[in-house]
């Protein structure tokens, strides 16, 4: 049986318990959909609004760099290889002599946008097939189990090369189907394992006792337990497609040039370690920014999910 | 919960076979080969291909023939000169005939003879097309070869060794070329002329685990893949005799690993030193650092066999694109000064009698960006109002210093999406595009010398059926000029028709010549006298142990 | 349980086969590996047909997999392009590749899970946040960002340990490696055993433990933690194969000859029988690991079963 007594928000990620104790009162209120308990959940809670307003802020960035930066990121100048800040240039100069100030406003785009679809669709599809095949078990299970392993066996290295070196990729677009393409098994292996759990619970027993459907069984009553692991995995994840990126970059099959991303700035950057750490420092700060604030999004959203947290 | 316990039991089984099975994996091993003292331990790439001689097309491999071989002539390692060193003499009167006699009393390592049938046999079995040697086209100017080598793909070789080469005694052989050729004992130092012992022939597994040479090192222990161990050899009698007790070569996987490898003490000698190591590297090894020219030239070719790219006019694109280059800067920027601008299609370690001229490319190399606009604008602007400069992503971190040459041209143009770098995933899919023709857009392209001379650095890349002519270029009389060079009387007489065709290159522009690329070594305190031949491989015979 | 054991291994068949040929397929999608064996030089015409010859790259693709399931099953995976059997390359690589896994396995498990606990278990206090702005560094920063950082201090700075791993990749020298690479994988390991501790805490099962009065350390261990280990078992279960594989860049880096690097190489040299074989055994492994993960599932959750 879920706890209903407790209502303290528990599983707040960081320290302070700012949330405070939700008024014992809010309980006995009408009764709502988990999906509005949920919004209801989350509107009270002031770290849900921070990470939010990084979130909107990246993507308002994402849309319209000119908006807090006047240069062009594609103007290089060798001779300012490397130099740190001056006046106009808060950030310095990359190898190439461009602004790196410039460079990280306009990487957003590419960058959060890889990172957003990337994990979008690995979520979706990846829990949806581990959902089904952890729910139905016996040959949905096995066969797409066994198509996860196949997927699973498959190197990074050797999918990226390949699969983005044939389609002469390039675009956000083909860098994200690419990651979704590899990086659904490891989504469908987390929600399979806890629809296995969750299925096992006594109040989904009842549920199916009392008749519920497959489809009700599943939103209703899995669906919403077995969430957690999958948005702890997705948050974090996300910040590894969009290093990924880099990585794809550097070895010359993920962003074509002239793209701008986080991702191909710290790829280059990270070889010049020790002779202009302020190359790394902005982009990957940039870049560790949106994954904290993907992070605290997920957590919050976790935990207004969770009927056992309330 | 009966599952639930046998389930226990596979769980902890498999544990238990994984560490048992980690356990025998490991164990510490100490390396063949008996004490390390007076052993010079140096830095070593994995080499692509088996280590046969005519097999052998890059310079990790090079390394080790050149360690373990000794050649009819050898290269000085300062001024490139083709010296006797296996053979006593090569006489020719008539530039197509030649008489080679060796020195007598020539060991292999495994104290057999070195006799004219080690390299007429050796040669013979470079060239025969069955054995699918990478450097067999070395051959092709002996008599015979077509008959051991056909042209075409799968057509049978009709003979198994080739026609030129006989065996007078065991001392003397004679060669005869296809046609006159003054400068081809030059090439005899290239390490596809080695000589080869006779159980190369009879147990060539064997041969291959550990090669045996006439060189001034023998091989005692190769774990491929890791390390090889060299030892002086006992029976060479040659000049350049090892001044230390061996060289123990080590493959790294990275070369900042092994920087950081040499820095913590575990490696002496490092001639791959990463760019981004460049700035410090002097004051990280207190001046222990060597930065010197090397044959090599780096170019960006052009597509000439795209209409785009070769239609009327473009040549002025091509010589405006090349003044739109900014060398100087990116060579000190990027390159930390050890790359030097380049200022003809050469290699300054040729030396001027070699046919090396700095006036050559006159301002077709000097940084003008008025000109190059002018002239870009003169021949019809880049095609298609776009250029891409391809590269491969996999090795050599060529993505910066693309970049920097596309921002140099872009910024030439006031155009900041002009010129972008393309890159290509690997190497090998990169040669599958320009082998077969399928660039449209121009590529980077770089030339290692076979052996110091200047027909290596033109007729390959350049003459219409050159071996290596990726830009499809094809001039009349460029081809003639090569060809009168080749059959000059005397070397003087090549060089300067050489030059008169390298002169043409100008005029055309197949190629933009970037720069010419040094050698550059950093080693440890524990050994002395470390320097670079014309090849950029150290000289691992004049390398000394300090308190040994 | 010995039944669902049977099964899974047969179903190991159609994905050995599925798997091998579709790195077949992409091996070969990625184009004639002859030219780059010329380097900057255009292969001689001749010389490149009989290497394709002998490579049994003139037949079309069908055939050469079968030829090379053919050879697999003979114990024969091909040579790489040194002309070294891949069989040698795996007795070599395989073996250090192992270690340096366990390592990074053991550091992953064992910090990952405790962090995680610590942080469950402490929730919104200083701990807590202190694991979260861990994980977040270790996530943001690129592998071979903290690679080349730990081996510029550890190794060459201060001195403490070897900065490339020897000969024979000695466990002393693969510490450092293993804790780059188990960075990552660390991160997601403590995040979810913090979420499953903290749903977990306020289970009735846990309430009644507490009321039993049992001794914390035993509610702890025994009824909190193994309730909550399922989703990160099932986490690391698949992540053994991804460190085996995933170890290209740490390999690099630390100048690990080891399975990752042979991969790399064999991509970069588009050698088919070096990538296929090396894959191949990883699969295996991925297959042999998820269906250790399942019958843990049975071992931490009594309710769970296979028939």
């Amino acid at each position: 049986m879920p706890d209903m007594t407790d209502s303290q928000s528990l599983v707040d990620a960081v320290p302070t318990t700012a949330a405070g104790p939700v008024d014992p009162s809010q309980q006995r209120e009408k009764a709502r959909s988990l999906w509005s308990d949920a919004w209801h959940d989350l509107s009270r809670k002031p770290l849900f609004y921070i990470s939010a307003l990084v979130i909107v802020f990246l993507v308002v960035i994402a849309i319209w760099p000119s908006l807090i930066a006047s240069g062009d990121p594609l103007a290089c100048d060798l001779s300012k290889s490397q130099m740190g800040p001056t006046s106009g240039h808060p950030f310095g100069f990359d190898t190439q002599g461009c602004d790196v100030y410039t460079r990280v406003v306009y990487g957003a785009r590419a960058s959060v946008s890889v990172g957003m679809f990337s994990t979008l669709g690995v979520t979706v599809l990846g829990s949806l097939l581990g959902g089904l095949a952890g729910y139905f078990g016996g040959w949905w299970d096995a066969i797409l189990s066994r198509i996860s392993d196949i997927f699973f066996g498959i190197p990074i290295l050797l999918g990226g090369v390949v699969f983005l070196s044939v389609i002469k990729g390039g675009s956000v677009t083909t860098v994200s189907l690419f990651m979704i393409l590899l990086g659904w098994p490891q989504i469908a292996r987390i929600a399979r394992g806890a629809v296995i759990t969750a299925k096992q619970q006594d109040y989904v027993q009842a549920a199916r006792a009392l008749g519920a459907g497959h489809t009700r069984l599943m939103l209703r009553h899995i669906a919403p337990n077995a969430l957690a692991p999958v948005i702890v995995v997705a948050t974090i994840a996300l910040g590894t497609y969009i290093s990924l990126e880099a990585t794809l970059s550097y070895l010359g099959v993920g962003l074509k040039p002239p793209a701008v991303s986080w991702g191909i700035d710290i790829s280059a950057a990270s070889e010049q370690i020790n002779n202009a750490p302020h190359m790394l420092l902005w982009p990957a700060g940039a870049l560790s920014v949106t994954v904290l604030a993907f992070i605290l999004l997920g957590d919050a959203v976790r935990d207004a999910l969770d009927p056992k947290l309330r | 919960m009966r599952g639930a316990k046998s389930a226990k039991w596979v769980v902890g089984a498999a544990v238990v076979a994984l560490a048992a099975t980690a356990c025998g994996g490991g164990g510490s091993d100490t390396k063949a080969g008996g004490s390390n003292d007076g052993v010079v331990r140096a830095w070593w790439g994995d080499p692509q291909n088996p280590l046969e001689p005519a097999n052998t097309n890059e310079v990790q491999g090079g390394k080790v023939m050149d360690m373990i071989f000794m050649d009819l002539k050898e290269y000085d390692p300062t001024t490139g000169k083709a010296n006797l060193a296996a053979a006593q003499s090569i006489t020719t009167n008539d530039q197509q005939n030649f008489t080679i006699t060796l020195k007598p009393g020539l060991k292999f390592s495994d104290g057999t003879p070195v006799t004219s049938s080690s390299f007429v046999d050796a040669w013979n079995y470079g060239a025969l097309v069955t054995n699918k040697q990478l450097n067999s086209y070395f051959f092709a100017d002996i008599d015979g070869y077509d008959a051991v080598h056909p042209e075409a793909a799968n057509a049978a070789p009709t003979a198994k060794t080739m026609s030129g080469l006989k065996v007078v005694n065991d001392t003397t052989f004679t060669v005869k070329l296809k046609q006159k050729f003054s400068t081809w004992p030059d090439r005899l130092g290239y390490k596809a002329f080695a000589p080869l012992p006779k159980s190369f022939f009879t147990d060539h597994a064997g041969y291959l685990n550990k090669p045996v040479g006439d060189g001034p090192y023998e091989v005692v222990s190769y774990t491929k893949g890791s390390s090889m161990k060299l030892v002086p050899n006992p029976y060479y009698t040659g000049a350049s005799k090892p001044k230390n007790k061996g060289v123990l070569l080590k493959v790294y996987t990275d070369s900042a690993t092994a920087y950081a490898d040499l820095q913590a003490g575990n490696l002496d000698v490092l001639d791959d030193i990463p760019a981004e190591d460049l700035t410090h590297v002097k004051s990280d090894m207190s001046g222990r650092y060597l930065n010197q020219p090397a044959g090599i030239i780096q170019t960006i070719s052009f597509p000439l066999n795209q209409k785009s790219w070769n239609a009327p006019g473009m040549d002025k694109v091509r010589l405006g694109l090349s003044m739109a280059i900014d060398r100087k800067t990116i060579t000190q920027k990027i390159f930390q000064g050890t790359r030097t601008p380049a200022t003809d299609l050469t290699s300054p370690v040729l030396g001027a009698s070699g046919g090396y001229d700095p006036t050559m490319a006159g301002d077709a190399t000097t940084y003008n960006p008025t000109k190059a606009r002018q002239l870009i604008q003169q021949g019809g602007g880049i095609p298609g109002g776009h250029m891409t400069i391809g590269y491969n992503a996999d090795s050599g971190s060529h993505k910066q210093w693309v970049d920097a040459v596309c921002n140099s041209i872009n910024q030439v143009l006031g155009n900041n999406k002009a010129c972008v770098g393309a890159p290509t995933g690997t190497f090998a899919d990169f040669r599958n595009q320009i082998t077969k023709g399928q660039m449209t857009q121009p590529f980077r392209s770089g030339w290692q010398m076979d052996y110091p001379l200047i027909d290596d650095f033109l007729t390959p890349l350049y003459a219409t059926s050159g071996s290596s002519n990726d830009s499809h270029y094809s001039n009349p009389q460029f081809d003639k000029l090569i060809n009168e060079a080749n059959a000059a009387p005397n070397p003087a007489q090549a060089t300067s028709l050489y030059q008169q065709a390298e002169k043409l290159l100008f005029k055309d522009m197949p190629v933009i010549p970037l720069w010419y690329q040094n050698g550059e070594a950093a080693w440890s305190s524990r050994v002395s006298n470390v320097t670079e031949n014309a090849f950029s491989y150290p000289v691992y015979t004049d390398i000394t142990v300090n308190n040994s | 349980m010995g039944r669902y054991v049977i099964r899974r291994l047969l179903q190991m068949v159609p994905v050995f086969i599925g798997t091998t040929f579709l790195i077949f397929v992409m091996v070969y999608a990625l184009g004639d590996p002859v030219a780059a064996m010329f380097g900057d030089r255009a292969p001689d015409p001749a010389t490149a047909a009989q290497i394709r010859h002998d490579l049994y790259l003139d037949h079309p693709l069908p055939l050469q997999y079968l030829h090379y399931m053919g050879q697999i099953f003979t114990g024969n995976f091909g040579k790489a392009a040194t002309g070294q059997p891949v069989t040698e390359l795996m007795g070599t690589a395989f073996p250090v590749t192992l270690r340096l896994t366990i390592v990074a396995f053991a550091i992953e498990a064992i910090a990952g899970i405790g962090l995680g606990l610590l942080a469950g278990l402490r929730r919104g206090r200083f701990a807590d946040s202190g694991v979260l702005a861990f994980t977040l560094l270790v996530v943001a920063i690129p592998t071979f960002v903290t690679g080349y950082l730990l081996q510029y201090f550890v190794g060459v700075k201060w001195g403490l340990a070897n900065p490339a791993v020897a000969d024979g990749a000695p466990f002393s020298d693969l510490i450092l490696p293993g804790v780059v690479l188990a960075g990552v994988s660390l991160a997601y390991v403590a995040r979810l055993t913090r979420t499953s501790v903290a749903e977990n805490s306020r289970a009735d099962y846990l309430r009644t433990a507490v009321a039993k009065g049992l001794p914390r350390r035993r509610v702890v261990t025994v009824h909190l933690l193994r309730n909550s280990l399922i989703p990160v078992v099932t986490f690391l279960g698949t992540d053994i194969g991804g460190l085996m594989a995933g170890a290209v860049v740490t390999e690099r880096i630390f100048n690990i000859h080891g399975v990752g690097y042979q991969l790399y190489q064999g991509i970069l040299r588009q050698n088919p029988p070096t990538v296929v074989g090396f894959v191949t055994i990883l699969v295996l492994i991925f297959l042999a690991a998820n269906l250790l993960v399942d019958l843990l599932y049975a071992v931490l959750d009594p309710r769970i079963r296979y028939a």
